[in-house]
Parts: C-alpha cells; structure tokens; sequence
C-alpha cells in the first residue's frame, strides 16, 4: 500500500516535471509558447455570431474588429473620438442633392437635401486573409466551390482544408456586403434601420425575401444577382452609397463591422452541402483583411488570433493628445504594426480563477471584479483611485476611463402618477431624483467605478459639458467648486408641492406606493434593492419590489405596465444623438417599438432632436443640445444615474495598453515584452513542493500504524 | 433476457415523450419563442418584424401545442411541440438557436466530461472502498467513529468549496497545477489533476459512508461469521467474502451513472474552464436556447434508462440467482 501511494506521487511528480519542461507547473500554457509574442486575455460570454452581418455585441467585437475592416475606424488615441480611414482611403465626405438631383452645398437646408451621397474609395493592393474559399488550381478554377460529401471525408475544421488562396479586396466586396444586410435569413439587426436610410435598401430586402427558404446556395447566388439601386461601383476601388436625405451619422456605421467587406467566395465557399454539418460556417469562421486572423474558433475553450501574412499594413500613430508622449503611449509612433503575432483569448467564466491568473501573470491583462476590487484597488486622500502596494509592487498598472454607457433610472411616462406632463407628476419625478442618492450607489454597489450623470450623454461625447455649466440643477447645485445634490428638505418640499406632503396620497391616505420592475437574479441583489428601498422611504414613499425575470421585464417594457426602472445604453458611436435618441417621442418603446423605454414625448424636444440630429458637431449644435438637456432635464423623465468608469490592469510587459471606449481594433496597437513576461512569470509561479512531500510523509505515518495494527489484530487471539 | 431488453425499450418511449413534454412545459413557462428571439437577436433596435422572421425561420412561428386552425392530425403535428419533438426518438438533434450543429458539438464536448468523469468515478471508487474496508476492519474502534465524523463533516461542505479550496490551495498557493483551462489531446492531463482530486475528494463522505454501510451490513451475516468460524484471517474474509457479497448494491450505483458520466459536471465545468458537456447544458439555459437544452434532457433521460437497463444486466453476471424475465 505504502508503496503504491509513493509510486502514484512519484509518477505524478514525474509527469509534472515532464510535461511541464522549463515553464512552471501551474502555466496553462504549453512550454514552448513561453516567451512567444503571444497576448493572453480572457472572454467570459461566448460569442453568439461572427458574421459581421449579424453580430452586434461586444463579446463578438473584441474578435471581429480584429479581423474585418470596414471603411473607418476611430482614431487609438485622439479625443474627442475622431474617424480615420481604415480601409477607406479618406473619410467619406457626403454631397447632398435636391430632388431634381441638382448638387447643393454643405451647408445647404435641411429639407432641400433629397439625397446624399458618400463616396468611398478604398485603397488598392489590400488582400484577404489565407482562406480556401480563394484557392484555385492552374487553370484558375476554384478548388473548393463544387465540394461533395466525399471531398469532406476527414475535414472537421477549416483549417483541414490543404490549399487557401487570397484575392485582392474590391468595391464589389462591400457592396455584396450591404446586400447581405438586407437579407432576410441572415436576421441582420441594423436591417430595419439601413432600410430607412440607403436608397433601394427596402426594395432589394422586400425581393430577397421572395427566395427566403431556399438553400444556402440559392441565397448566395441570389444576393449576387441581385441589385440595390442604393449602392453603386464606380470602379474596382471605390464605391457610391447614396442615402435619402441627410443622415450625418452614416460615417459612424462605416466604422462597424456591419459595413465591412464580404467576398463572395467565402459565402459561397460555406453555403455548400456538408460544411453546416460540421460547425464549418461563416457565422463561426470569418474571412477578412484585417491585422489577424482567427486560427482556431473553440468558443467553448478558446479563441485564437494569428498574424495575417497578407495583412497590408499599417502603422501607429504619431498624433496623441497632450501628455500622450511624456506618458510613452507614443513611444512606438510610426512603427508597423500589428506587434503581437498571436492573441488567445480563454474562456473563464467564473471570477475567482481569471483574477488569480491575472495574478500570476497568465493574463496579460484584466479587469476587477467586485470580489477582488479591495484586493486591487484603493482610494487615496483626494479620493482618487490607487493600486494597493501588493499590486503595484508586481508592476501591474491602472488605467479608469469613463464609459460611452449611462445607467438610469426611468420613469414610465404613460403611468398616471409618476408620467405624463403635469406639474404634480414632474415635481415628484423631481423629487426623487433628490432623493435617489446615486453618489452613494456608485459609491457601494460600484466601489465607486462611476460618475454620477447629469443627463443622458456620457463625457467624452460631444454636448456633454464640464463644471458648473453642465450640471442638472433640479438635483444638484454649484458650491465651492463642485456639484452638490439638493437637500432632502427640498425634496421634501416638492413631494408637498406635488401633493404628497410626507409621501402619503391624499387619495388612499396611506403612503405613496411605486412599483419598481426589477431583474432579480439572486440574493446579491437584495443589499441593493434594500437601499432602493431605503431612497424612496426617504419622501415617505413605499417603494414596492415587483422582481421578476429579465424576459417578463422586457416585456413589461414593451407594454408600459411598468412605473419605475433601471436601464442602460451602450453607445453605438460618439453622437449626442445616440443618446438623446433615447428620449425621441417617435422613438418611444410602446408605441413605436423604439428604445426610448420611458416613453417620454415632447414636442418641443422632439423638435430640437429632429434639428440636433442633422446638425454638424460646433457651438450651434451644443446651444441645441443644451436646450434639448434643459427641457429633459426639467421634465425628469429619469433620475440620471451614473456613467459607469471602466478599470483595467496591465501587467509591465503589456505596452500600448491605452482605454479607448470607441475603438474596438486595438490589439494591433498592443505590444508586449515576452522575455519579460517569461522571467516575472516564473518568478512568480515556482512550485511549491514541499507539501508534496509532506502529505507523503503523512500518509506514510499514517499508514505504518495502520498496517501494524491490521497485523496486530489478525495475529492475535479471539480471548 | 432480449425479450426483457426489448419491452423494457418500448417502456422507454412514453417515459421519453412525458420527459420531453415536462420540458417542453416548463421551458415555455419561463420563456416564450419571442423572447428567444430577442435574446438571438440582441437587445439594440430590434423589431417586431425582425422578432417573427426569425421565429418563422427558427419554427417557433407555430402553436406551442395545439394548433386551432389545422385540419386533423395536424393539428397536434404542426406544432412547435411535435415537429422539434419528433426527430430527437432518431437522434437528429437538428441545428441550436445560434445555427451550429447540436449532434456535431455533443460529439466533441462529451471527450472533456469523460476525461473528468471517468477518472474521478474509478479512482474515487477505489478511494471509497478500500477505506470503507479499512473502516470496517476497525469497526466499532475509536478508528470507526474519528472516521465516520471526519466523512460527515466532508460530506457536509458544499462541493463548490472543495473546488474554490483546490484552486487556492494546489493552483493559486503552492503553484502545483494550473487554476483552470483544458487542452485537447494529451496536453489535457496537466489540467485534469485538479478536477479529478477535488472530484475524488468532494465525493469521498458520501461514497464511504455508504460503502462503510453496505459492508457492515454483509459482515453481519452468517456466512461471515461462518468463515471466521472456520478460521479464516479478517483480510480474507473482507475482500473474499464481505467485498464480493456486497457488489450488488455497489453495482447498482455505479452502472447506473456510467452512461450519465457523458453528460459532464455542470459546476465543475464551469469553474476549471472544461468544455464539457456541462458547461454546454448551463450556456444552453443561460442563452434560452430550447435546442440544445431538449437535446440534453432528452440525451440524459435516454442515457439514465440504459443505466438502468445496464443495471439490471449486471445483476445477472454478480447473482446467478438473479433473472430477467
């Protein structure tokens, strides 16, 4: 027995020894990638789609953005956001055009624009990843576009197949990519809103929709057949894009991945009989130009990014805002890039592993949860957050950038007591704003990673406005140099102006109930709905707790059963539209489906959006925003809330590490010192293996004892 | 025995159908197909046009389970119901909400849930009774009752301590295994030792105990006392006698999971990053995906009565007493 547990350590020590070569024991990562130019991350949501046609999500982007290139893409390190081209050769300028399609000025009025009109020019001499959708035998012919069931034998991946090829990209690519958009089976979400704005959008989804539930090859051969009256080539480098009157925000589309090109030939490629069977799909394996490709797609285990031999190039910048360069996120300026040849990107879901990993330095970066924030972070006498010692003593550095998000608290603007336009009810909106103290909600239920917000646009975004200027005076007022919230006493003194002096309803006689929707999910929630509670009580409102899940709240959404709730909004790009189209009547989710979740509606403000949202970015478009934040701003359709600040940590041998909430595409831009990594990882991750020998020295007194007495106790007598 | 076999196939049939309705039942209950379509389509400008299209494109556009306006049969055949029903009884799993291939996943996540399962099911049988032996060889001793408090007090920790402890303390402390992670092929081993101990380790209260139990049990018996009597030593009678008298029970709780070992640990998975089939059954109900989370109960339901089958085989080659009819 002794001897088999002292075999079964000594082989276990032996394989670690074995297999773990010269890494530590404890390296999720094989012993030759070591000190490769390789960058570790985590994911924790499965991508559902990496078609660009479909995906909208972040968890999807942070893979996509590296891969597809679209026309644009946000400058790394100017602020505000600003587009450059990516595989545009400029920024598209739009021409407007009247009905009779006469060419106007750019500054011309807004109802005379019939038409604008968007040039894009890409730039020549851009290739396609390695992909056998491309490869072709002698004689030109593609090799794999006549696949049969036996051609698959042995094939489970794409990367089984023997022979890939590459093209040059062309206009043909981005205009088979905007058709695709339009197709009906690929469920594309910006379809109803490309519809609205590109010409003969609506035609073409309206015809494709007639080959609906045909073959994948049937759909691929239709979309190449088919015309959108919209989107013209003008030759192998640029195309035309035309939309119906103006819609300045179109350059922000041509930043995502929506607008990136498509070959054909890998639609084709992925459309035939066989592939489907075996996960070989384009919504799983994409074909781009960009910086990476993806090598292996195992949503389950890991993502893996690799160089793209054919990538066209491109280098860093050189233009940063001021400090940029005494803070050496322009050291590399002008250099090619990418840096790193391969990213992974491991699945971890649960909280405490990918934290300690970070700690050991197997990712290279991270950021802090909850749990381990107190372990990370603290706040230093200006109330700024620092790095503890023990973390910053492993080099690790800090960066906090506020978010383009803004969470709310909404009021249902169709209930008969907090909504609708009446003095009593917007007093009480008021009111509870007051009271409602978010300072405290980031402060606990955040650890103060937020900002309290005072209105619906996140700082960073054109409208938004520092200081005194830019605060919500309903709530706050301006002392000593900083924003401060209004007194209960005045909150109170509005309920009594509302018509609920101490919270209680004249009608029932009893305290004021609200219902509160919320999306309880477990017992966590519970320490914040208390102190929801607690806010409301404040009035002397009973705040009522309707829980439910996030399916029946959505749906409560949908139908304004509701009274009060919390929401948020991710910026699609750094617009005040983007925001303030949250408050948009015609955008109101009962009536019209739209996001504007409060179902506010006044005319006025809808007005100065429908004048705001043409508007080019200057003092004359901030004067309308600012009156457009006075009018929400008094009506009270939310109690603000916060914009919530992002926290990362990277450890020393990750460079370039800037936080750009815009931008997607920035692994390109990292950098990392390999050797370093390698040397700080076993530095940190030397085997302990003394408790192996322990535990052996106790099994062994443990079983010594046991195996006399065993021995004593057959040998011995019955009396 | 092959006519016991096949009525006790035909028995499976409408435990398989009320299993697939319960869940069909309770699935719906939560979610309806317009919220797996939004959840599909994302959160950001969808439309209700854009809701139905994809529930016509995915056959969620359909009655639930009765449909009012067909003709005949149809009106129980056109049905959400009955058409992602029917197809499970041939194994074709169809395609998830996401468009991937059900058949082909499961074909490739059961690897890392075997690689776990079955390491953990043979050491820590091994583990379980040779100390429930040991146990019983010192019944009634201060060794029986320090033994028997150590394993309730194991058994009453809640697994997940033992997988968090584990992480701590052979991952993250003495740096000896990696936290979490899974690689294919014989890369894998590295990142199955710490899985495995703590399965072991999670599952010896219980294992033991009822181990300890059933060999008490048998050493009670006559035949027990009998060989003593005849003076046979305390080891021959516990491995000769007691050990094989007892495999019955044992039999009857481990064949039973074999086939259940496919189906993976749910939290385990989860937590050491196993692309298990586990970890695809939680993602299935987090993402409302109704075709894989059918394919999955459905699988499971399937695989429990060929445990159960399984067990009853086995009866006959342990008991030659013991016959199926």
């Amino acid at each position: 027995m002794i001897r088999l547990i002292q075999t079964a350590i000594l082989v276990i020590v032996l394989f670690a020894l074995v297999g773990c070569g010269d890494s530590s024991w404890n390296s999720p990562y094989p012993s030759s990638d070591v000190d490769s130019n390789t960058y570790y991350s985590s994911f924790y949501e499965r991508p559902k789609h990496l078609d660009p046609a479909r995906s909208y999500g972040s968890d999807e982007t942070i893979f996509l953005a590296q891969i597809y290139e679209p026309p644009l893409q946000y400058h790394f390190l100017l602020k505000p956001y600003r587009l450059v081209p990516l595989s545009a050769a400029e920024v598209p300028v739009p021409r407007y055009f009247d009905a009779a399609g006469n060419p106007l000025p750019q500054d011309a009025p807004l109802d005379m624009i019939a038409r604008s009109d968007y040039l894009v020019r890409i730039k020549p001499g851009i290739r396609y990843q390695p992909h056998p959708a491309f490869a072709r035998d002698a004689e030109g012919r593609y090799l794999y576009h006549a696949l049969t069931r036996a051609d698959l034998d042995g094939i489970a991946h794409v990367t089984d197949f023997r022979e890939t090829g590459t093209r040059e990209l062309t206009a043909d690519d981005f205009l088979y990519q905007i058709k695709r958009l339009a197709a009906p089976w690929l469920h594309s979400p910006i379809t109803g809103l490309m519809r609205e704005h590109i010409r003969g959008f609506g035609v073409l989804a309206d015809e494709l929709g007639a080959v609906e539930g045909q073959g994948a090859l049937e759909h691929v051969e239709a979309l190449r057949r088919a015309r959108i009256s919209g989107v013209e080539v003008i030759d192998r480098y640029s195309f035309r894009i035309s939309l119906n009157g103006k819609y300045p925000q179109f350059n922000y589309w041509l930043a995502m991945t929506f607008f990136a090109p498509m070959p054909w030939e890998a639609d084709l490629f992925y459309a035939q009989p066989g592939l489907a069977e075996r996960n070989i799909l384009l919504d799983w394996s994409p074909v781009g130009t960009g910086p990476y490709m993806l090598t292996e797609n195992n949503p389950s285990l890991r993502m893996v990014l690799e160089r793209n031999p054919n990538f066209h190039g491109e280098r860093y910048p050189v233009e940063g805002m001021p400090g940029d360069a005494e803070s050496g996120i322009l050291a590399d300026a002008g250099k090619p890039i990418p840096f790193i040849d391969r990213a992974i990107y491991s699945l971890e879901k649960e909280n405490v592993p990918r934290w300690n990993k970070f700690l050991q330095g197997y990712y290279d970066s991270s950021g802090i949860t909850s749990d381990a924030f107190d372990q990370a972070v603290q706040i230093d006498a200006r109330g700024e957050p620092i790095l503890t010692p023990q973390i910053r003593e492993r080099g690790i550095s800090l960066l906090t950038s506020v978010e383009p998000i803004v969470y709310y608290m909404g009021f249902n603007m169709l209930d008969p007591v907090v909504g609708g336009d009446s003095e009593r009810a917007r007093l009480l909106r008021r009111a509870i704003s007051i009271a409602v103290d978010f300072e405290e909600f980031v402060s606990i239920f955040t650890n103060g990673r937020g900002a309290v917000a005072q209105g619906p646009i996140p700082p960073g975004i054109f409208g938004y406005r520092e200081g005194e200027a830019g605060i919500n005076h309903y709530v706050y007022e301006w002392r000593n140099g900083r924003a401060v919230r209004r007194s209960l006493d005045e909150a109170k003194r509005l309920m009594e102006e509302a018509g609920y002096p101490g919270g209680v309803d004249p009608e029932t006689g009893r305290a004021l109930a609200i219902n509160y929707e919320e999306v309880a999910t477990g017992p966590d929630d519970k320490a914040r709905l208390n102190w929801l509670r607690k806010q409301f009580a404040k009035l002397g409102i009973e705040l009522v707790i309707r829980a439910t899940d996030y399916n029946r709240f959505q749906e409560k959404m949908r139908t304004g059963v509701g009274q009060v709730y919390m929401w948020g909004w991710n910026a699609d790009y750094p617009d005040p539209e983007n925001f303030l189209f949250l408050l948009y009547g015609p955008n109101g989710k009962v009536a019209h489906q739209g996001e504007n979740t409060s179902n506010y509606a006044n005319p006025e403000f809808d007005r100065l959006f429908d004048q705001m949202k043409y508007m080019e970015s200057g003092p004359e478009r901030q004067a309308v925003v600012d009156r457009m934040l006075e009018i929400v701003r008094a009506d009270a359709p939310w109690s603000w809330g916060f914009y919530p600040k992002a926290f990362s940590l990277h450890h020393r041998w990750l460079m370039n590490a800037h936080p750009n909430q815009m931008a997607n595409n920035t692994l390109k831009y990292r950098r990392i010192d390999p050797v370093l990594r390698a040397h700080l990882r076993d530095e940190w991750n030397r085997p302990v293996t003394w408790p192996l020998w322990a535990l052996g020295a106790l099994v062994t007194l443990l079983v010594i004892p046991a195996w006399w007495m065993v021995r004593r106790r057959e040998r011995s007598t019955a009396l | 025995m092959i006519a016991y076999i096949v009525r006790r196939l035909l028995y499976a049939i409408p435990i398989l159908v009320g299993v697939n309705l319960i869940t069909f039942l309770l699935f719906f209950v939560v979610n309806s197909p317009d919220d797996m379509a939004r959840m599909q389509l994302g959160e950001k400008r969808v439309t209700e046009e854009a809701v139905q299209a994809w529930k016509d494109d995915h056959g969620y556009g359909k009655p639930l389970l009765y449909n009012a306006g067909g003709e005949g049969l149809a009106r129980f055949t056109d049905t959400i119901f009955f058409e992602k029903s029917a197809k499970l009884f041939v194994f074709q799993f169809g395609s998830s909400d996401e468009g991937r291939d059900i058949g082909y996943d499961i074909s490739q996540r059961m690897w890392p849930s075997l690689a776990i399962a079955v390491p953990v099911l043979i050491v820590g049988l091994a583990f379980n009774i040779s100390f429930a032996l040991f146990i019983v060889f010192f019944r009634a001793t201060y060794v029986d009752l320090a033994s028997v408090v150590l394993l309730v007090a194991m058994l009453s920790i809640s697994s997940l301590f033992y997988i968090i402890g584990g992480q701590f303390v052979l991952g993250k402390l003495f740096h000896l295994v990696p936290i979490s992670g899974y690689d294919t092929g014989l890369n894998a081993w590295k990142f199955l030792i710490l899985p495995v101990i703590v399965g072991v380790i999670g599952g010896i209260g219980s294992g033991t105990r009822w181990y300890r139990t059933l060999f008490l049990e048998e050493i009670a018996q006559d035949y027990v006392r009998t060989a003593r009597a005849k003076g046979l030593g305390e080891r021959r009678v516990l491995f000769g006698h007691v050990l094989r008298n007892a495999l019955i029970p044992i039999l009857t709780g481990v064949v039973v999971v074999l086939p259940l070992l496919f189906m993976g640990s749910l939290i385990s998975e989860s937590f050491f990053g196993i692309p298990g089939l586990g970890s695809y059954t939680i993602d299935a109900i987090s993402n409302q995906d109704f075709a894989i989370v059918r394919s999955m109960v459905f699988l499971g339901a399937v695989l429990y009565i060929l445990g159960l089958i399984l067990t009853d085989i086995s009866y006959t080659l342990v008991d030659p007493r013991v016959r199926l009819q």
